[in-house]
């Protein structure tokens, strides 16, 4: 191997139809993807959703069964893990035990034969702030240490593609947050392609650009954070990404200002633009901090969706907002989340309320509601049944 | 000493429980005290005391009595250099051998095989069923398939890959043959217990940083596998070298292939010279100890405890 050069920029990363099946169970199933040169791009899904396979398949520690890699425009499928200009940070970090911090570090300039290896190891290490303890073995060091490490001997090879495997897994919940500014500030530094894998919704929505969500080895939705927050496509995204509140009714009159979808007796309206299917039953949904609690019945306005009456069942205070639980007959129990304006609540346990929230925050998903689940009463399992009855769908 | 090398977990001995002194401790731990005692401090003191005995004046053959005769060991030095020089020589390349036997062996049960932990088993098995034949008969049996008139050697004769009056017992190819075979078992189970807790993760992330297969396995392999290989090469090398069974002429060795271990057995044996035969063995023991320590001592295996 001849002396090598460090990768000008970020590359481009191409998935076309990429399938991989394991024997017994398929991983990914046609999944096409492209990640813009120098983004933030996460990937994030519940375990066993194929994502930490989608990483590995870039990585070149797996074989796809069909499809192919470009990175950079250039077909990597068939090339070894070595030979690939992508490097990863793994969820183990894999830091080698026989070898100081230093020589980890150093591992894969040395191999490229980069000049003056221990040099740049010592560049990267003051970076990451650990360079006073290079000549430590890496059990010797915390977690939070040793992650900055792993991630030291990957970004010193200037990779064009920097794959992340849930690295901040491990990590209590401030070095994290910590973490994961340092890891943002970094990439925006060298400019590199980041694929982040990740289960952490709210550690994708800070870091990312742009988030796939991917379940059962599909991608669901794909979208800028604050797109697949306030307009998730499907009940899973909804779910997966923050909370949602959901109905399914049938579409009652169908303007081309807005769907009204009939919900227990309820006539609530989402605006056409935010609704993806506008015929039949049809399941929609707003985000629990966009509902007000009203403790008599609030006066109409066309404007303005209203349920109820229905109780409280629940008060749970977390010091930012009040979460409130609310049974409503007929359309189940709603999610409210209140900001703590006011000193103390007025809404007690066992108050009967009326909820509201403006047309315009609510949402309509794309999702077939005799495939997608009905959501009832029982609101603690309802995320679970969600996926049990995707899966047997 | 050179076996702290076995134990792959150096255990953290609490201060306090020594501090006590709990008699129970020292209850459990008498036996085994009395038995070192009585069984290897006894006979290694008189061993050295031996290697030290003059002829009994006027005595008969093989009587000796207490004396401090330190030449005694130049004596046996230049009477037997070649043989003490043969043996390490013997044993060091039989080692060789046994390693690079069983470390593709072990890998590809202890890496390669951890997805059917049945063949797994079963390769284990065959690893260790040599044992419940005593290896006095196998090495017999060797004799037997390398003897002049045997199937393998009549044929080699015949294809002329052999000359029409050589031999093949009784050589250093058949003694370090022999000790290779004996001790491969020695080698292979502890190279596989610990290339079977090898974390292939190590190897992935080798790859890549851009490190070939041929480099994972020089550079991340081979050091993390350094506890099995030090274990091996000691537990093969240590009873090689004082092997008496594969070079003495009974099996597969000859006049010229003649080891330490056949001196010594030799001069107690047959020829009933007690402190030269003491003196040998000092000089083994205490050349083993030696090239052992600069082994552990340079593999740097206590790092990677």
């Amino acid at each position: 191997m001849t002396t090598d050069t460090f990768a000008e920029s970020g590359a481009d990363l191409e998935l076309v139809g990429i399938h991989k099946r394991f024997p017994g169970f398929t991983a990914i199933e046609e999944l096409n993807l492209t990640i813009p040169a120098g983004s933030f791009f996460a990937l994030l899904g519940p375990s066993g959703c194929g994502k930490t396979t989608t990483l590995r398949l870039v990585a070149g520690l797996e074989a796809p069964t069909a499809g192919r890699i470009l990175v950079g425009g250039t077909d990597v499928t068939n090339q070894k893990s070595f030979q690939r200009p992508v490097n990863t940070v793994f969820q183990s970090y894999a830091l080698f035990p026989h070898m100081t911090v230093l020589e980890n570090v150093a591992f894969g300039l040395r191999r490229r034969k980069m000049a003056d290896p221990l040099g740049k190891a010592h560049e990267v290490l003051r970076l990451v702030e650990l360079d006073h303890l290079a000549s430590r073995r890496p059990q010797q060091l915390s977690g939070g240490q040793q992650q900055r490490v792993a991630l030291a001997r990957a970004i010193v090879n200037r990779p064009a593609l920097l794959l992340l495997d849930e690295p901040l897994g491990a990590l209590d919940l401030k070095l994290r947050r910590q973490m994961q500014l340092e890891l943002k500030t970094i990439q925006e530094d060298v400019g590199l392609t980041f694929l982040h894998v990740t289960h952490d919704q709210e550690e994708a929505m800070t870091m990312a650009d742009t988030i796939a969500v991917m379940n059962k080895g599909r991608i669901e939705q794909m979208g800028a954070p604050q797109e697949l927050y306030e307009l998730p496509r499907t009940a899973f995204v909804a779910n997966f990404l923050g909370q949602s509140n959901l109905f399914t009714g049938p579409v009652v009159n169908t303007t081309s200002a807005g769907v009204a979808v009939d919900v227990a007796g309820h006539k609530i309206v989402v605006p056409a633009a935010r609704a993806h299917r506008t015929t039949g039953e049809i399941t929609i949904g707003v985000r629990p901090e966009k509902l007000t609690l009203h403790s008599t019945k609030p006066t109409h306005d066309a404007d303005v969706n209203v349920m109820g009456p229905g109780r409280v069942t629940d008060v749970s205070f977390s010091g930012v907002s009040t979460q409130y639980l609310v049974e409503v007959p007929g359309a189940g129990t709603l999610i409210v989340f209140a900001q703590n304006m006011t000193f103390g609540s007025d809404v007690k346990f066992g108050d009967e309320v009326w909820v509201s929230w403006g047309v315009g925050h609510g949402f309509g998903l794309d999702d077939d509601p005799a495939d997608a689940p009905r959501f009832e009463a029982d609101f603690d399992t309802r995320s679970i049944a969600a996926q049990r009855h995707l899966e047997g769908a | 000493m050179a076996f702290a090398a076995f134990s792959t977990t150096a255990a953290p001995s609490s201060s306090d429980s020594i501090k006590k002194k709990s008699p129970v401790a020292l209850l459990l731990l008498l036996p085994g005290i009395l038995y070192l005692v009585l069984f290897f401090l006894a006979p290694l003191v008189s061993l050295l005391l031996t290697s030290f005995k003059v002829p009994a004046e006027f005595g008969d053959i093989g009587e000796f009595s207490y004396a401090f005769r330190w030449e005694n060991y130049t004596d046996v030095i230049s009477a037997y250099w070649p043989h003490i020089l043969r043996s390490f020589g013997y044993a060091i390349t039989a080692t060789f051998f046994a390693l690079i036997i069983s470390y593709p062996l072990a890998y590809f049960i202890g890496v390669k095989a951890r997805r059917w932990p049945l063949l797994q088993s079963l390769a284990l098995v065959m690893v260790v069923a040599p044992f419940f034949i005593s290896f006095l008969l196998r090495t017999l049996a060797w004799k037997q398939i390398f003897s002049d008139e045997s199937f393998l050697v009549t044929s080699l004769k015949a294809m002329s890959l052999l000359a029409p009056d050589a031999h093949v017992t009784g050589t250093a190819f058949s003694v370090i043959f022999g000790l290779t075979y004996n001790f491969i078992p020695f080698m292979t189970l502890p190279l596989y217990t610990t290339l079977e807790r090898l974390d292939v993760r190590y190897l992935e992330a080798g790859s890549d940083l851009y490190a070939s297969p041929f480099h994972v396995f020089r550079k991340v392999t081979i050091p993390l596998s350094m506890p099995g290989i030090v274990a091996g090469t000691l537990l093969t090398f240590i009873p090689a070298a004082g092997d008496y069974i594969n070079a003495s002429r009974e099996f597969l060795g000859g006049t010229g292939t003649q080891m330490m271990g056949n001196v010594i057995e030799a001069n107690f044996l047959v020829l009933q010279n007690f402190p030269a035969g003491a003196a040998l063995s000092i000089i083994l023991m205490s050349a083993i100890l030696v090239m052992v320590s600069i082994y552990v001592k340079k593999s740097g295996t206590e790092d990677l405890l």
